[in-house]
């Protein structure tokens, strides 16, 4: 047997691997109630919801002369929830694999925290790509008309905003509070600001004063900026503010409750 | 490495302490483990053990005091795959399965042995396609051994490994241990079974209310509690006569009543009674356990009796 030396390298990347993010894949597919919730589910809402307005225009313009219809508006807005769904699970993951003892297990080895957190969130991402596609396949053959910039803007919009603003999001909560059950609750969280923030409801169809409350909530910002290129129009410049503030407030509490983590083992 | 240039210790522990809050968990230890050595880390609950395990790992930095692992900091040693550790608090994630869990850890480090042999080692290669949530007790206990083995660390720290294996998992774990140990391999372990370090530990540091109260060869650590402890009545006796007679540790007195820790009770009995006024002689044997007991006894009076070999 050959003898032990010392003389090693510290492996680069910080540890990053593809085996890692291979694995974080894998075990993503294995869980069959988070597939659903991602993926199957903003497809199913779409036939449920938009199939029926596929007739109904988005603008001034009819569906018939060549006018979007408020289907594009519902595919858009479910791509989107499944994106953030997936998003905010890694935030969960997160936090339930700190109480499983695993992220402790993972510091015997040369994994930088940091690196840990990026491959769950390729792996985040990856997902809600994959759910965006579905319901834009999904949408396309059920009759949804769109320019080819209109399909490819909006859901790469839809995809790295919900990522960016969602993913810190689900971080911050999962490094806020300890535990396993942050899934639950970070899903919830995420369908009453869907519901707040217009996603599956126009906020005009709401009372004034949700109107308001709205307006103000994550998800209503980087909706009406996915949704823009729909419409043609200039999106609303509180839009891009509300998207902005929100983005800076998660990333800061991520920061802020990562530090306070890592302090305390 | 040329051999003039003298290796770095596997541990170098100096004057560390650690508090959380106003518990002090660690009292100012000293500790050098050369490379190559197995040693047994021993002490009652609450010692400090896991907490300067914790520390020689970088899982938790020092309150004062330094700590260096093969001539580098606990992170550099870790990132190196140098140092390698199976904890009682490490999880596993159940939705992968055994041979996943260890190609992951594998892919973390610069360098490594094949899955396959470290799986074998472990003795799970059997098991290699069982989901981890289905594996018992001992065999996820096997499998942080195997996730430890696959950056062949010169350094392997062992945190009451058998805790929750029967007595055979016990002795088959502890054999694949001394096979990787001949080797070279350094291997520090903590345990509550005094039978473990008697086999297979070439020295006992033992720990107590957060600091080192013995520290020797396993020769050395029997040596000291193999003797008997003999009791006698002996007005004005002569304290250092009685020291100076061949095999006598200790001599102590309280009032007429002297205490002596003797390697050779039968050759102090004999003495005592035909050349001195000794009266009410009682011979205490001692084993292991209760050496063990009174030296961490002397600083928390709390201790709980041992039973059946487990000092706890």
């Amino acid at each position: 047997m050959t003898a032990i030396t010392l003389d090693r390298p510290a492996p680069a990347l910080g540890g990053f691997t593809l085996t890692y993010l291979r694995l974080e894949l894998v075990r993503k597919i294995r869980n069959p109630r988070a597939l659903f919730f991602t993926v199957a589910f903003p497809v199913l809402m779409f036939f449920i919801v938009g199939y029926q307005m596929l007739d109904i225009p988005l603008t001034g313009t009819p569906v018939a002369s060549g006018g979007v219809s408020v289907a594009a508006y519902i595919m858009v807005s479910m791509a989107m929830y499944g994106a953030m769904m997936s998003a905010t699970q890694t935030g969960a993951s997160v936090a339930a694999e700190r109480a499983q003892g695993w992220t402790r297990q993972l510091r015997l080895t040369p994994l930088n925290p940091v690196v840990n957190v990026a491959v769950k969130t390729l792996a985040g991402m990856a997902f809600g790509l994959v759910a965006i596609i579905a319901t834009y396949v999904a949408a396309m053959f059920s009759g949804v008309e769109l320019s080819a910039t209109q399909w490819i803007v909006s859901g790469l919009a839809a995809w790295l905003l919900a990522g960016a603003v969602f993913t810190t999001l689900g971080l911050m909560v999962g490094y806020m509070v300890p535990g396993e059950n942050v899934a639950q609750i970070t899903s919830l969280v995420v369908v009453l600001l869907s519901f707040l923030g217009g996603l599956f409801f126009p906020l005009s169809n709401m009372p004034d004063f949700l109107q308001t409350i709205g307006r103000l909530t994550p998800v209503y910002g980087i909706g009406e900026l996915a949704r823009s290129p729909l419409t043609g129009e200039a999106f609303d410049l509180g839009a891009l503010v509300n998207a902005v503030v929100w983005l800076a407030v998660f990333v800061a509490g991520t920061v802020f409750f990562f530090r306070r983590d890592t302090r305390r083992s | 490495m040329t051999p003039s240039i003298p290796l770095p210790a596997a541990i170098d522990v100096r004057g560390v302490t650690r508090s959380f809050g106003s518990v002090h968990a660690v009292r100012g230890v000293d500790l050098t483990v050369r490379p190559g050595e197995i040693v047994a880390f021993l002490g009652p609950n609450g010692a400090g053990k896991t907490t300067t395990i914790d520390m020689i790992l970088g899982l938790t930095t020092p309150s004062a005091g330094t700590i260096s692992v093969f001539g580098h900091s606990p992170r550099g040693a870790v990132a190196r795959g140098l140092v390698s550790a199976v904890l009682q608090s490490g999880g596993l994630l159940k939705d992968i399965t055994v041979r996943e869990t260890v190609e992951l850890t594998a892919s973390l480090f610069a360098e490594r042995r094949p899955v396959d042999e470290a799986l074998e080692r472990a003795g799970i290669g059997h098991l290699s396609n069982r989901r981890v949530g289905l594996c018992s007790g001992g065999e996820q206990q096997r499998l942080r051994f195997a996730m430890a083995l696959v950056s062949d660390p010169a350094l392997l720290i062992l945190d009451e490994p058998t805790t929750g294996m029967d007595v055979e998992a016990r002795r088959s774990f502890w054999g694949a241990i001394r096979a990787d140990a001949a080797r070279g391999r350094t291997v520090m372990f903590a345990t509550h079974y005094l039978d473990e370090a008697d086999e297979y530990a070439d020295r006992i540091v033992l720990m107590s209310q957060g600091q080192i109260v013995a520290d020797g060869s396993t020769a050395e650590i029997k040596n000291l509690v193999s003797g008997r402890i003999v009791q006698l009545t002996l007005p004005k006796a002569d304290l250092a006569a009685l020291a100076s007679i061949p095999g006598v540790d200790s001599v102590e007195a309280a009032g007429d009543r002297v205490t002596i820790h003797t390697r050779d009770s039968d050759e102090l009995a004999r003495h005592l009674l035909t050349s001195t006024e000794a009266k009410d002689l009682e011979i205490i044997a001692q084993n292991l356990e209760s050496v063990f007991l009174a030296l961490t006894a002397d600083r928390a009076p709390s201790v709980t009796t041992p039973s059946q070999g487990a000092l706890r």
